[in-house]
């Protein structure tokens, strides 16, 4: 896999706070990389200094200009509801040249179904919104995407998570993914590396088996933390 | 009754003209601005139309000159605080309101800007009536050029910035067009109500409407609707011209409400 893109000795400081200091990992072509931290260590901060949004110090080397996809934190459907937006109308707004066609089929692979379209946004389920997000950020058609928490507790069905379609999607789409969450259990199953902040300005870099120890876990999360495996 | 000469004719058609061109803009705009932020803004925006109007009252120049002038640079003002000191919107549009009014008041004889406070559409020359025409088209454009990005914008300003977006550039443009939008509803109702011209077709339509589409063409609709009526029955009843534009806009407001009840 070839190198996507490699951070070295990043400082990042907002209103004179220092956010982020010496960080370095790498990210590969294809791979999924999850960030993890405690609220406030810097996760969505880091996440927006790579989109170009915030100023730093330090390098960040892309080694090939990726077309970039995000779905902000906390992207809910309140913003949505002053407006009566229909799914058609919201990838409208994202590219008007978009065509129905080419809406229906994003929305068959995140699963959902042509109808939606005319469907308000505001009037969604929970996990037919999230969805929907998923197919707005896919439909034109990034390399790199970044997910900022994007279950903020939903599961999509009985069976299928977030992660397991944003797994499935990455195979058939060829998507390199950098993934912020709390959910530990997604860290095993579906990340490639492991990428995790502390409030002490600490961070730690590398295998999912690696960083997940109880000793690093309690350096990041605090001490009352206990790991146990889901199911 | 009144018999109608040419002369009334001609005011007539100037008057309704002018009446269709801002209603649309302002209607076809306030679709954009059902958000909190942005619907408090226009009243201070437009009450620096009073000490416009009375500065071209007193230099004797057409009142455009005094209204457009105080209500841009109030725009540009409030954009520019926004940037420099991250105190919301809301704030800096009262501040620079007060500031605005305030001064005038020492300097102005405030009393002379009745135009100001009930608008002058009844006796609308032509010269203001093209004036009147152009501008509207000009914001109309804009809005149809700024419309995806301001609404992007509104639902989620990171989003907007990952699809780079210049958020900056487009609140500029959007606050301009505030500006122009609320210069031209000075004119049909007067500085203290022209709110009600952007933000109740749109809220009217809102009630009514299930996609974008609709929603905008019936906030249009319902905008161009009110002024006519509001014209006509001020004309038949004596009673003033702006506030009756208002009234027929609250009762559309009123009958969607039942509408949109009935409906779920």
């Amino acid at each position: 896999m070839k190198t996507l893109l490699e951070v070295k000795n990043l400082k990042i400081n907002l209103d004179e706070n220092n956010i982020v200091k010496d960080l370095s990992f790498q990210l590969k072509e294809g791979e999924i990389l999850t960030i993890l931290g405690p609220n406030g260590s810097g996760k969505s901060v880091l996440i927006k200094t790579l989109l170009g949004i915030f100023p730093y110090e330090g390098e960040i080397i892309w080694h090939k200009k990726p077309k970039i996809g995000y779905l902000p934190q906390n992207l809910n459907q309140i913003g949505l509801k002053n407006y009566p937006l229909t799914v058609f109308d919201f990838f409208k707004l994202k590219n008007e040249r978009l065509t129905k066609k080419e809406m229906i089929k994003y929305l068959e692979i995140v699963g959902l179904k042509e109808e939606i379209l005319d469907k308000t946004v505001g009037v969604l389920s929970g996990g037919e919104f999230q969805r929907v997000l998923i197919a707005w950020v896919l439909i034109s058609k990034p390399e790199l995407v970044f997910f900022d928490e994007p279950t903020s507790g939903i599961d999509l069905s009985k069976e299928e998570t977030i992660y397991s379609l944003l797994k499935k999607i990455k195979e058939k789409e060829n998507l390199t993914i950098i993934l912020i969450t709390h959910d530990l259990s997604v860290i095993y199953k579906y990340s490639d590396n492991v990428l995790c902040l502390t409030h002490k300005k600490h961070f730690c870099y590398g295998k999912p088996k690696e960083i997940l120890k109880e000793g690093n876990l309690k350096e990041i999360y605090g001490e009352n933390i206990g790991i146990y495996k889901h199911k | 009754m009144e018999f109608i000469s040419t002369n009334n004719m001609e005011q007539a058609i100037l008057t309704i003209t002018s009446a269709i061109f801002i209603s649309s803009a302002a209607a076809y705009l306030g679709t954009l601005m059902l958000s909190r932020k942005m619907s408090v803004i226009t009243d201070p925006l437009a009450h620096l139309a009073f000490p416009g109007v009375t500065l071209a009252l007193i230099l004797g120049i057409e009142i455009s000159f005094g209204i457009f002038p105080f209500i841009i640079i109030g725009a540009l003002l409030i954009w520019l605080l926004e940037k420099r000191t991250k105190l919301p919107f809301e704030n800096l549009s009262a501040v620079i309101f007060a500031i605005g009014v305030g001064t005038a008041l020492v300097f102005l004889p405030i009393e002379k800007a009745e135009e100001a406070l009930v608008g002058v559409i009844d006796n609308i020359t032509l010269s203001e009536t093209l004036f009147i025409t152009l501008t509207s088209l000009t914001s109309i454009v804009l809005t149809r050029k700024i419309y995806s990005k301001i609404m992007l914008i509104n639902i989620d300003e990171e989003l907007a910035t990952a699809e780079k977006i210049n958020v900056d550039k487009y609140n500029l443009i959007y606050l301009l067009n505030i500006a122009l939008v609320i210069g031209l509803g000075v004119y049909l109702v007067g500085g203290l109500i022209t709110a009600a011209l952007v933000a109740i077709p749109a809220a009217t339509s809102r009630n009514l409407s299930k996609n974008l589409s609709s929603y905008q063409t019936m906030s249009v609709i319902f905008g161009i609707l009110s002024s006519i009526t509001g014209i006509t029955t001020a004309h038949l009843t004596n009673l003033p011209t702006g506030p009756m534009i208002i009234v027929a806009n609250a009762i559309l407001f009123i009958l969607s409400l039942a509408f949109s009840r009935k409906r779920s």
